[in-house]
């Protein structure tokens, strides 16, 4: 079969370049400037896919976004995507595509034994079939539902296709390249506006490339390309084609998204396949035109079904016929510019007018031309399983509910025309309210909530004439406002048809006894019936009724079904339409892959990752990587076979035994400086702050409002004012907002400043019993002996010619110091401690390690100050200062926080000395209780004790303090395990504290 | 996305701005007599009111300048934001 119905001229396509694709395995020619659903109507095909619910065979509908049936799934490039809109892909050269929802083949389709059984799938089938037994639903119902639901298949590839996202600034936004967008975005880019026009199809003009007008003389689409080329040429505007603006959020923030990819033979490398595009319009003028709505009627879903305008649109832009024996069944004069077209194709339609015979320019024309109409006349029924073959036909009476007179016809193809809906989602999307147009029988936009008009047929304006005219003087007077400038254009002259008015008609009645299937929403196989027994059940609200019945819930957002639902309910209800009101529209207007909305930000550039200055070395040698939020920190550093436990085990030891080095580039730095920093840090922290000395650090911790601990850590006073802050890693970015907040809302008369230091300080722990050692070899001109550089001294030195930080400061309990060098020296530093640390047996030590050391001494870290605990919780109420207020003091007087049987921090070891404790577990009186089994608290950190060489754990216990000595069970269900556990203090390693002041 | 003007930076799009919360709030001065009932209120409970009202926004990633923002919590309209002395 080669191009039967594609006509031998005319039409936009370029027949120098035939274009090969495959439909279910089958080779077929089309010609460039086709999209999949042109070329394959050229081809004659016409059964492309299969019904959602009932796998009733479908053909194509529409000639754009309004398709509701020709999704597909297709594969270029070698990636395969489900869902692709046949009438929007473009033909390239070995795209491949197959129908969807259908096995084995959309020829023969098992399931369409639905389709027999509709009278079992009434609304909400599935609400009211699968709910018992209830034991079912995982085992049976849901895998058969998700099998037998759903259309195409995402692939399980991992998509190797390129997205990238884009922000734009304009003046005006003009979405939609029709007569309306063109000059609404020709005017005010002549008045000096920044303009980005937007159009979804690859070629611009809208309806000018297939209604038969002239502007100044030219035909539409003559106009439209002179007027594109002059913007195409200004610097104050940008012109896209392929391109749909999908989403209207707040304060003028579009989101649209332009194939940049999917049309080109052979993509370079570097472009993308889409790009998102987030556009902050000043001004949005949305000339989004309108969709024709069908007439429903019995099996009006038959394969050879279409819009009118999509049949006229294959004939004038693609030189294809739908048809050759078609029927215009129409309401209004659309349908017959539809059939003066087919006539001057050669095709003999007839039309069928559920209106009266009258004269109009159209109708007079279509009589001049000899086509055969037939007034007050009606499709019943359509005939033909996979393809019309004929259809039932009959004379309206009066009352337009019933038939005089029927009489069977042959057909090819049926072209519907009920009148035009405006396209008003993203006035919608903006918060505009619609109102309900009697005169168009449907919704235009009402008052604007932010700054846009909608123009010409979004807007209910159906003449060309009009059309122009109020987008030029829109798009003048929107711009006006921005530009100050006032420059005229003088409006073309038109010259269009006039229309007569059209008729309400929107559905064949049933004649007696017949129980025809008639289509309202057809991608997701709803029918009047459907929508009946909604309404018959109680359902009223026009939102339950969508839901009951996923009227218009599909990917197409009801974009053909919408008005005739609504229409429906009306008459069922016996209200008019306002008064049943609309759905919501929301974003996207057209579906959007996921790829698009990632953009780049896939894999390791999914956030930003932070690394020390150190981050080298550490890779070099062998260090295993953790995250700690967006930094790469080294969890241990492997040598030969060991694993985590062993290596950390190692590097702990080392530490207690020797010296060990931990980059601590990580933690949070503030630089505090002031005349009233002392009293700032006296309100942030529990403790008293105001008689530090220069030269000392101090420990600290802050709470919340709430009497939560916030954060610890130490800060150093550098200077009479200025201090020097550290935080935790977790929390370095919260505690910076925290006193910015304090400092600029609460109590601006503090002359303090606050500010990030966090990346301009490397950071190195020496720790262990050799650290004052190495020290003195880092530094030889400084005294560190422990009584000038006591525990919490602080000193300033030069390291081999470099400025250093160091704090006698210790996190792992044992003697330790942390120097800190600008970020450009960390490198310097780091190589300079692990060469001289030789001699001490140095070795570097990952945050495994680090957290052993800490366990097993005893200090709390982010697992403990969980957001849960108060100082009393975590044993540091010893910090807290009865004497001053601080943040969060007064909440600490409350009544749950003074309980005599308050949790606290205490310390457990497994009762075989061998068993880890799970971090999670749950610590309970007895193992084999009745469930609910009392909790009385939970393990926060564990680890192997190297000091003491078993397990360690730190916990959170009701009444802690009476319950040193007693034991318990920590059991995990998540990893089954049940450990009988003693109940010791927190501090299982050198209790007094000896160490860091030794 | 919100299009807030910081005072200090002029209009921004809402990806520079953390939401501070209920901007009409005053702490309590420090040292201050305050019953149990009057702190929760400071600490926990705060107004959603539908419609005008004033917030904090922070701009943590521009000028970490903290100011309040007076917005329509239903069509998100923003009037006007401002210093926090202002």
């Amino acid at each position: 079969m080669s191009q039967n119905f594609r006509l031998n001229t005319g039409g936009l396509i370029n027949r120098d370049k035939p274009i090969e694709f495959k439909f279910n395995g089958k080779k077929y020619i089309g010609y460039e400037g086709d999209t999949l659903a042109s070329a394959l109507l050229a081809n004659g095909i016409h059964l492309i896919g299969r019904s959602f619910k009932y796998h009733r065979p479908r053909g194509f509908f529409g000639a754009g976004v309004d398709e509701p049936n020709a999704k597909m799934q297709v594969e270029i490039n070698g990636c395969s995507e489900p869902n692709i809109n046949a009438t929007e892909i473009e033909l390239v050269n070995g795209l491949s595509a197959s129908s969807q929802n259908c096995w084995p083949s959309v020829n023969f389709d098992i399931g369409a034994i639905n389709n027999f059984l509709n009278r079992f799938f009434p609304a909400g089938f599935y609400y009211k079939t699968f709910m018992w037994p209830k034991s079912f639903w995982y085992r049976v119902y849901e895998p058969f539902i998700r099998k037998a639901a759903g259309l195409g298949i995402a692939s399980l590839e991992k998509d190797k296709e390129r997205y990238e996202h884009k922000y734009e600034f304009c003046d005006l936004l003009v979405t939609g390249s029709g007569p309306a967008g063109l000059a609404s975005a020709y005017a005010a880019a002549k008045n000096g506006a920044k303009v980005i026009l937007a159009e979804d199809k690859p070629r611009y003009g809208g309806t000018l490339l297939t209604d038969d007008v002239t502007i100044d003389n030219l035909s539409g689409k003559d106009w439209s390309e002179k007027i594109i080329s002059e913007l195409k040429e200004m610097p104050n505007v940008i012109v896209k084609n392929r391109s749909q603006v999908f989403g209207y959020y707040d304060h003028n923030m579009m989101v649209m998204f332009e194939r940049t990819g999917d049309h080109l033979e052979k993509k370079p490398k570097y472009t993308p396949r889409q790009r998102l595009w987030y556009i902050r319009a000043k001004e949005v003028l949305l000339s989004t035109g309108s969709i024709e709505r069908p007439i429903v009627f019995g099996n009006n879903d038959t394969p050879g079904v279409f819009l009118s305008a999509a049949a006229k649109e294959y004939m004038k832009v693609y030189g294809v016929l739908i048809g050759k024996k078609p029927i215009i069944f129409t309401n209004n004069d659309s349908g017959y510019e539809t059939a003066i077209e087919f006539k001057k194709n050669g095709v003999n339609p007839i039309v069928l007018d559920t209106r009266e015979d009258q004269n109009s320019e159209l109708i007079n024309e279509a009589k001049d031309l000899d086509i055969k109409i037939k007034f007050s006349y009606a499709v019943i029924v359509a005939h033909g399983y996979k393809k019309v073959k004929s259809a039932t036909i009959g004379k309206l009476n009066k009352e337009k509910i019933d038939f005089e007179n029927t009489e069977q016809i042959d057909c090819d193809s049926i072209c519907v025309s009920g009148f035009w809906t405006p396209t008003v989602h993203l006035a919608s999307q903006s918060g505009n309210k619609l109102k309900f147009n009697d005169s168009i029988d449907a919704f235009v936009p009402d008052k604007s909530k932010q700054n846009e008009h909608s123009l010409g047929a979004a807007n209910g304006t159906f003449t060309l004439q009009d059309t122009l005219k109020n987008s030029f003087n829109t798009g003048l007077e929107v711009s006006k406002s921005i530009t100050k400038k006032e420059e005229k254009i003088q409006i073309p002259n038109t010259n269009e048809r006039k229309y007569s008015a059209h008729d309400k008609f929107w559905c064949s009645p049933l004649p007696k006894g017949k129980n025809y299937k008639r289509f309202v929403d057809f991608q997701n196989d709803v029918a009047v019936s459907d929508i009946e027994v909604a309404l018959r059940e109680g359902y009223r609200s026009i939102e339950h009724v969508k839901r009951y019945t996923t009227l218009g819930m599909a990917t197409d957002q009801g974009r053909t079904s919408n008005l005739n639902g609504l229409q429906l309910v009306a008459n069922v209800e016996k209200k008019i339409v306002p008064q049943v009101g609309h759905t919501t529209f929301r974003p996207p207007f057209t579906p959007v892959t996921i790829g698009t909305i990632v953009g780049r930000e896939i894999g390791k550039e999914y956030m930003p990752t932070r690394k020390t200055p150190m981050h080298h070395w550490h890779e070099k040698n062998n260090a295993v990587w953790v995250d700690a939020g967006a930094w790469k920190r080294p969890r241990y550093y492997k040598r030969g076979n060991e694993n985590l436990f062993e290596a950390s085990k190692r590097e702990a030891k080392n530490v207690r035994d020797h010296v060990g080095v931990c980059d601590v580039t990580t933690l949070g730095k503030i630089d505090i400086k002031g005349p009233d920093a002392a009293e700032f840090l006296n309100r942030v922290y529990t403790n008293a702050w105001l008689k530090l000395p220069v030269g000392k650090a101090r420990y600290g911790v802050m709470l919340r409002e709430d009497g939560i601990v916030m954060d610890d850590g130490t800060t150093t006073r550098i200077s009479e004012n200025h201090y020097h802050m550290t935080t935790t890693t977790a929390q370095a970015a919260n505690v910076l907002s925290h006193l910015e907040y304090y400092l600029q809302i609460v109590w601006p008369e503090l002359n303090v400043n606050v500010v990030s230091t966090t990346e301009q300080w490397a950071g190195a722990a020496i720790a262990g019993p050799k650290s004052r050692d190495l020290l003195a070899k880092l530094f030889p001109k400084i005294d560190v002996s422990n009584e000038a550089l006591p525990f919490m001294g602080y000193v300033e030195g030069d390291l081999f010619g470099v400025k250093a930080r160091i704090f006698r400061i210790s996190f792992s309990g044992e003697l330790a110091y942390e120097i800190n060098v600008e970020s450009d020296f960390g490198l310097f530093m780091w190589e300079k401690i692990i060469d001289i640390g030789e001699e001490f047996n140095i070795q570097p030590y990952g945050t495994e390690a680090l957290s052993t050391l800490r366990i097993e001494m005893g200090h709390v870290a982010g697992p403990e100050l969980d957001g849960r605990t108060i100082p009393y919780d975590v044993s540091l109420e010893g910090l807290v200062s009865k004497k001053k207020d601080f943040i969060g003091k007064r909440s600490l007087a409350k009544e749950a926080f003074n309980k005599a049987d308050r949790q606290k921090i205490v310390g457990l070891v497994p009762l075989d000395r061998k068993s880890s404790i799970p971090e999670g577990s749950h610590l309970v009186e007895n193992k084999n209780a009745k469930l609910p089994n009392p909790k009385l608290g939970h393990v926060s950190s564990s680890c192997w004790s190297v000091e003491n060489n078993n397990p360690f754990s730190l916990a959170i216990l009701k009444d802690g303090k009476n319950m040193i000595g007693k034991k318990l069970f920590a059991v995990s269900p998540l990893k089954n395990t049940s450990i009988e556990v003693e109940v010791m203090s927190s501090h299982y390693v050198d209790h007094e504290g000896k160490r860091v002041r030794s | 996305m919100l299009n807030i003007k910081c005072p200090y930076c002029g209009d921004r799009s809402q990806k520079e701005f953390a939401y501070g919360g209920d901007g009409t709030i005053t702490r309590p001065k420090l040292n201050q007599e305050i019953s149990d009932e009057e702190w929760d209120n400071f600490v926990y409970l705060r107004k959603s009111p539908r419609g005008k009202h004033i917030e904090l926004w922070h701009h943590i990633a521009g000028c970490r300048q903290w100011f309040k923002v007076e917005r329509d919590t239903t069509t998100h309209e923003i009037f006007r934001t401002f210093k926090p002395e202002e």
